[in-house]
């Protein structure tokens, strides 16, 4: 299976690039090494929500749950007991993914739009959780200073770390994507009624597929604990999911990588834009209409579009991501 | 090896089944034949599992279908075409028949092989089979109307059915597409014993190659029987065949 990958165009270039994330430390101020972190764990939640979103067309609207689920549990554990790192955090992407499961049962019973708005709910229910119980989460201030780890407690050593967790988890995800589940969910997201009427059962392939990504987006949760050392309810909160969806939109949402590029556009927006406006939300608005009605396969699905207008081509394309 | 018994549906008031007997044996290829509306494509969504019956029995091997869901259907060996192509646009033909034939060999669920060394062989067979071998690495939603309405029978042969359903097979096509997709049903059902129910417009189609026709009208069976009996049979003259 990995004979495959390898084989591929862009393998080389993946880790070359890899590689040159590899050294950056070296030659940047310690702000751009954290910058650069927090971009890729974003990357990795964009990525694990495009899974829903791009590959299977299951409208997960308040993914940012998840990554907050992911992010409390491994935090909380780590804060308040003294349960080993490892331990907490392998039952951040758990935690997270439990919670996929119990969301999505019932989600998937509904269609697209319902489907979505079940979700937004649901999720706000568990941010209003973290927002309430003062006790456990510190409410609205969040918990902060959280012990993190020796060999990961410095900010290059944490940008490490982050690189090759995400790394690791985009390659699972590509795997996943090649795998007959992934063709699957492929097949599902174009026609679900056809690929009922082939002997799948189109509702279990759709929540495995939510338990999948949302077991990704709690890593990511966990991965931001890492980098941050602080946990807060906007981590749960509907605008980081929107965010995240935006994200996938904007990067491109029928490719593979798309959402990477997705993420490191809007994180730097957020951060050197977004930090100086009370109008962030109005912005990510704008930006979705105009996606909407300009880029709807986003910018890598746009370049697509431009590179391979041959339909042959264009196919094989297609079967790649 | 199919009997439905006095099926009844209705969209709210309105009783799109209603009363519907028909009988498959095993090998034969049975049509459906009746005006526009007559609830034939309805039939065929209750025999499937995509719409639940309001009374009746549909017997599959003597087991009683209509409360299952399609994929479980499915996995009992009856698969189906829709009238309205209805593939995977955006994946490739291959892929799109590589699919149903994953889900066949129950392998839709393997998280980490990859599919592109899976179930190779069979899907390029059915490919051959049908005459798509060519316009393999193309994407389906590019195919003309005629490759996608082979192409959707090529999903179907995917599950290796032991009953193969499809719902006016050469709906829109040329006349020598036509041809050639009735000599392929044929030739399936002729080679691989395979058991065909179909529906179908074109009387001369349904009169050279049915061996057992069913005449609906108004979601009601009127009768079924050989197509020389069927040609004789008054009520069917008036209701239908005069008016054509
Ligand atoms: N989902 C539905 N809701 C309401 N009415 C429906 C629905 N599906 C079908 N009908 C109605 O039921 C009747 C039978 O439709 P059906 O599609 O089964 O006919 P048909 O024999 O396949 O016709 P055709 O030859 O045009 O394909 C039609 O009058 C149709 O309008
Ligand atoms: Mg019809």
């Amino acid at each position: 299976m990995f004979g495959e990958m390898i084989r591929q165009k862009q393998f080389g270039v993946s880790i070359a690039v890899f590689v040159l994330l590899l050294l950056v430390p070296l030659f940047l101020p310690r702000f751009y090494i954290y910058f650069l972190a927090v971009i890729y764990l974003t990357a990795l939640l964009a990525m694990s929500l495009n899974l829903c979103v791009g590959h299977g067309m299951l409208f997960q609207f308040h993914h940012g749950v998840f990554y907050g689920v992911g992010a409390y549990t491994a935090g909380l554990l780590l804060a308040k007991t003294s349960v080993p790192w490892w331990i907490a955090f392998m039952a951040g992407p758990l935690a997270a993914a439990f919670a996929g499961l119990l969301i999505g049962i019932f989600c998937i019973r509904l269609n697209r739009l319902y489907f979505g708005m079940l979700q937004i709910s649901l999720g706000s229910l568990i941010w209003a959780i973290a927002f309430r119980w003062y006790g456990l989460t510190g409410g609205d201030d969040g918990i902060h200073g959280i012990p993190i780890p020796d060999f990961i407690a410095s900010t290059t050593s944490s940008y490490y770390f982050v690189l090759v967790v995400m790394g690791i988890c985009l390659i699972l995800l590509y795997l996943i994507l090649k795998s007959p589940f992934g063709s699957t969910l492929q097949a599902i997201r174009d026609n679900p009624e056809r690929c009922a009427a082939v002997g799948i059962n189109v509702r279990r392939h759709q929540l495995m597929t939510i338990i999948i990504a949302t077991f990704f987006g709690g890593a990511a949760g966990v991965l931001f604990v890492i980098v941050e050392g602080s946990i807060f309810p906007d981590l749960l909160f509907w605008v980081l999911s929107l965010e995240i969806f935006i994200m996938c939109l904007l990067g491109g949402w029928f490719t593979f990588a798309g959402p990477i590029l997705g993420a490191a556009i809007i994180v730097s927006l957020r951060t050197f834009v977004g930090a100086y406006t009370e109008y962030w939300t109005l912005i990510l608005g704008v930006i979705l209409i105009l996606l909407i009605f300009f880029m709807p396969e986003g910018i890598m699905g746009y370049n697509y579009r431009q590179l391979f207008r041959s339909r042959t081509k264009y196919a094989s394309q297609i079967q790649m991501e | 090896m199919l009997r439905v018994e006095d099926l009844h549906k209705s969209f709210d008031d309105f009783r799109a089944v209603n009363g519907a007997n028909l009988s498959v044996q095993k090998g034969e290829l049975v049509a459906v034949i009746g005006p526009n509306g007559a609830g034939k494509t309805t039939l065929f969504n209750l025999i499937t599992g995509q719409l639940q019956p309001d009374s009746g029995k549909i017997l599959l091997n003597d087991e009683d279908i209509s409360k299952l869901p399609p994929h479980i259907i499915c996995r009992k060996g009856v698969a189906r075409s829709f009238q309205i192509a209805n593939v995977f646009p955006r994946l490739s033909v291959f892929r799109n028949v590589q699919v149903s034939v994953l889900s066949q060999q129950r392998l839709s669920n393997k998280l980490f092989q990859s599919a592109s060394r899976l179930a190779v062989q069979e899907t390029n067979r059915i490919l051959e089979s049908v005459g798509l071998w060519d316009r393999k690495m193309d994407v389906a939603g590019s195919l003309s109307h005629g490759d996608k309405r082979i192409l959707e029978i090529a999903i179907a042969l995917g599950n290796e059915p032991e009953l193969l359903i499809l719902d006016e097979p050469t709906a829109g096509m040329s006349p020598e597409e036509t041809a050639t997709t009735m000599a392929l049903i044929q030739r399936l059902a002729a080679d691989q014993g395979l058991t065909i129910l179909f529906c179908e417009h074109d009387m001369e189609v349904v009169f050279g190659t049915a061996q057992s026709i069913m005449v609906m009208q108004q979601g009601q069976t009127i009768v079924q029987a050989k197509p020389e009996a069927v040609r004789q049979n008054s009520e069917v003259q008036q209701a239908y065949l005069g008016g054509e």
